[in-house]
């Protein structure tokens, strides 16, 4: 399996990770490489075979609905780059007539 | 009594129960220690010294409380111990390993540290780890590369090498580390300690950083397997903060002076013994095998057929949910922000700035299995195998006990011969995805040492929540060799 430029400056977008071109070479490389590593799964047939996403049997589980002290806002922006009267200020998400 | 700093975790608890030291006397000697040749070893992130220096003043005062009023002393009142630092401690800085959480200071204390905490623990500070625990030599920190103490042109393993090489270098009796590939159990292997990691759902990760986490569990390094059982005692058990651990009675562990193993199964794997290994990794693992059958164990050849898979299974599906879970990071509520114009330019510009080449090279791999028109033949399909590798561990744990098997195919390598190929570097953790992918526990302590005088370890991996059965059998097997007892010059 071998990535082109492209799908690798596609999978950055998707990914939300701004790349420099030096990167985007390497990455193209390295990717397609570990990628015809893993390419030897198909040699399996698996059409029988249900996928495991966990280990132990999931279940849901039920608690009482019993109210707690949620963590405290003052302390958790005290993390955020930037806040403004108890909310994390961000640039505009939308773009518009102002 | 030993000098304080060389003193194991049930060595340093007698210590203090016996009134022969003080948590204050003895977590200053190990404070001291650390000053001493930190420089050296680069073991630690964040360290915290006066605030060990309070909380073992605190717990001395305790202890002369409860005894006054002949109330029961917790478990491990007044021991210090060092935390990895993909794990939240409350107040104290907690990296990852990454620029991007640079300054994050955490609101909640991972479960399994506030059960410790509960019990008396003294926190000594966070140790190195590869960035969001990816990696095996502590080379993928945004900071600095660990020495491993044994040679210091080697690595101590990864990623809880920090850990490893703390309590290799006498910096801490006890470590925490987590283990989503094989990160507590192959820098155990390389820094000549022992590590449990128990089985998946068995400790809560409520605080623990996300990487993978249908894989990732925390456990301990310490130098001995009583010591590892003492702990993961007091870590484990169900907690409502996280839905995946299991509500399964934590067994009390007796481990006692017995050296008989007779009526112990132990399965042999072949596909562990391959082309590649180390000759002098082969023969000590197999020399301590044997040692097992002194013992009265009856050793079997197994089979786990689709071991080889393991490493292309492990190398989908980890980054796939490492891509889910980091995308978290975007500059909004923590973490490292790029002023820019807009929010999809701040998301770009801070998770391109923050997140080293390791990281978005995950990011990239599980993104690209997890997108439309690759899912199924990607991640989908390492899925599939997945159940292919579990079901080879229930196979053979019809037949036999416990499985033993070499932890990495070499001892700890020098810094940077793998740093250019990513693939080679993965190539290290074929012996100890397998359990990850499966959920079983597994238990790595020393088994000798190879010429270069750098140390062996083998890892037994049981069923599904027999960690007490593990630690019994490494107990056993420390008890009649001194391999744990050997520590680095520094």
């Amino acid at each position: 399996m071998s990535l082109s430029r492209e799908e690798v400056i596609h999978i950055a977008k998707l990914a939300r990770l701004e790349l420099s071109d030096n990167e985007i070479e390497r990455y193209q490389q390295q990717l397609s490489s570990i990628l015809e590593y893993a390419d030897r799964l198909k040699e399996l047939n698996t059409s029988q075979i249900p996928p495991t996403s966990s280990v132990l049997p999931a279940r849901s589980r039920f608690r009482d609905d019993v109210p707690v002290e949620s963590l405290p806002t003052d302390k958790l922006l005290k993390n955020a780059p930037q806040s403004e009267k108890d909310q994390f200020k961000v640039p505009p998400a939308l773009e518009g007539p102002q | 009594m030993n000098r304080l700093t060389d003193l194991t975790v049930t060595e340093a608890m007698h210590a203090l129960n016996a009134g022969e030291c003080s948590s204050l006397e003895l977590t200053r000697a190990i404070l001291e220690r650390i000053d001493a040749l930190e420089p050296s070893v680069l073991a630690f992130l964040t360290r915290t010294p006066e605030l060990a220096l309070q909380q073992a003043q605190t717990a001395d005062e305790k202890r002369k409380e409860l005894k006054r009023n002949g109330s029961a002393i917790p478990r491990l009142l007044g021991l210090p111990i060092a935390v990895k630092d993909v794990l939240t401690v409350e107040g104290i800085r907690c990296t990852c390993g990454s620029k991007i959480l640079e300054n994050f200071v955490p609101v909640h204390t991972a479960t399994c540290v506030h059960k410790l905490q509960e019990a008396g623990v003294v926190i000594l500070g966070k140790t190195n780890t590869d960035e969001f625990a990816m990696g095996s030599s502590t080379e993928n920190s945004a900071y600095f590369t660990t020495r491993n103490p044994w040679d210091l042109e080697r690595v101590p393993g990864g990623s809880s090498g920090g850990s490893a090489a703390a309590v290799a270098a006498r910096f801490t009796p006890a470590a925490l580390g987590t283990d989503t590939g094989g990160s507590v159990r192959q820098p155990a292997s390389f820094c000549g300690v022992t590590g449990i990691k128990p089985t998946y759902g068995r400790v809560s990760r409520y605080g623990l950083i996300a990487y993978g986490s249908s894989l990732d569990s925390a456990g301990v390094l310490t130098r001995t397997v009583e010591d590892a059982a003492l702990i993961f005692e007091v870590m484990a058990g169900y907690d409502p903060r996280d839905a995946t651990t299991m509500d399964v009675p934590v067994p009390q562990i007796q481990l006692d002076s017995r050296t008989d193993l007779r009526g112990l199964r132990i399965g042999v794997p072949k596909e562990y013994f391959i082309k590649g290994i180390q000759p002098e990794v082969e023969q000590t693992v197999r020399a301590a095998i044997a040692r097992f059958a002194e013992m009265g164990a009856e050793i079997k050849e197994v089979c786990l057929p689709h071991t080889e898979y393991a490493l292309p299974v492990y190398y989908l599906i980890a980054p796939a949910e490492a891509s889910a879970n980091l995308a978290r990071y975007d500059g909004i509520r923590f973490g490292l922000r790029v002023p820019t114009e807009s929010n999809i330019e701040m998301f770009k510009k801070s998770r391109g700035a923050g997140f080293g080449s390791e990281v978005k090279r995950r990011i990239m791999l599980g993104t690209y299995a997890l997108s439309a028109g690759y899912y199924d033949a990607y991640y989908g399909q390492a899925q599939k195998v997945r159940t292919l590798i579990k079901q080879d561990f229930e196979k053979v744990f019809e037949s036999v006990d416990m499985i033993a098997a070499p932890i990495a195919p070499t001892t700890a390598f020098k810094r940077g011969v793998h740093t250019e190929d990513p693939l080679a570097m993965y190539l290290e953790d074929v012996f100890t995805l397998p359990a990850n992918l499966a959920g079983v526990p597994g238990l790595a302590f020393c088994c000798g040492f190879d010429s270069q005088n750098m140390p062996v370890g083998m890892q037994l991996m049981g069923p599904h929540f027999k960690e007490d059965a593990l630690f019994k059998a490494g107990h056993a097997y420390q008890q009649v060799t001194d391999w744990h007892r050997k520590s680095p010059t520094l």
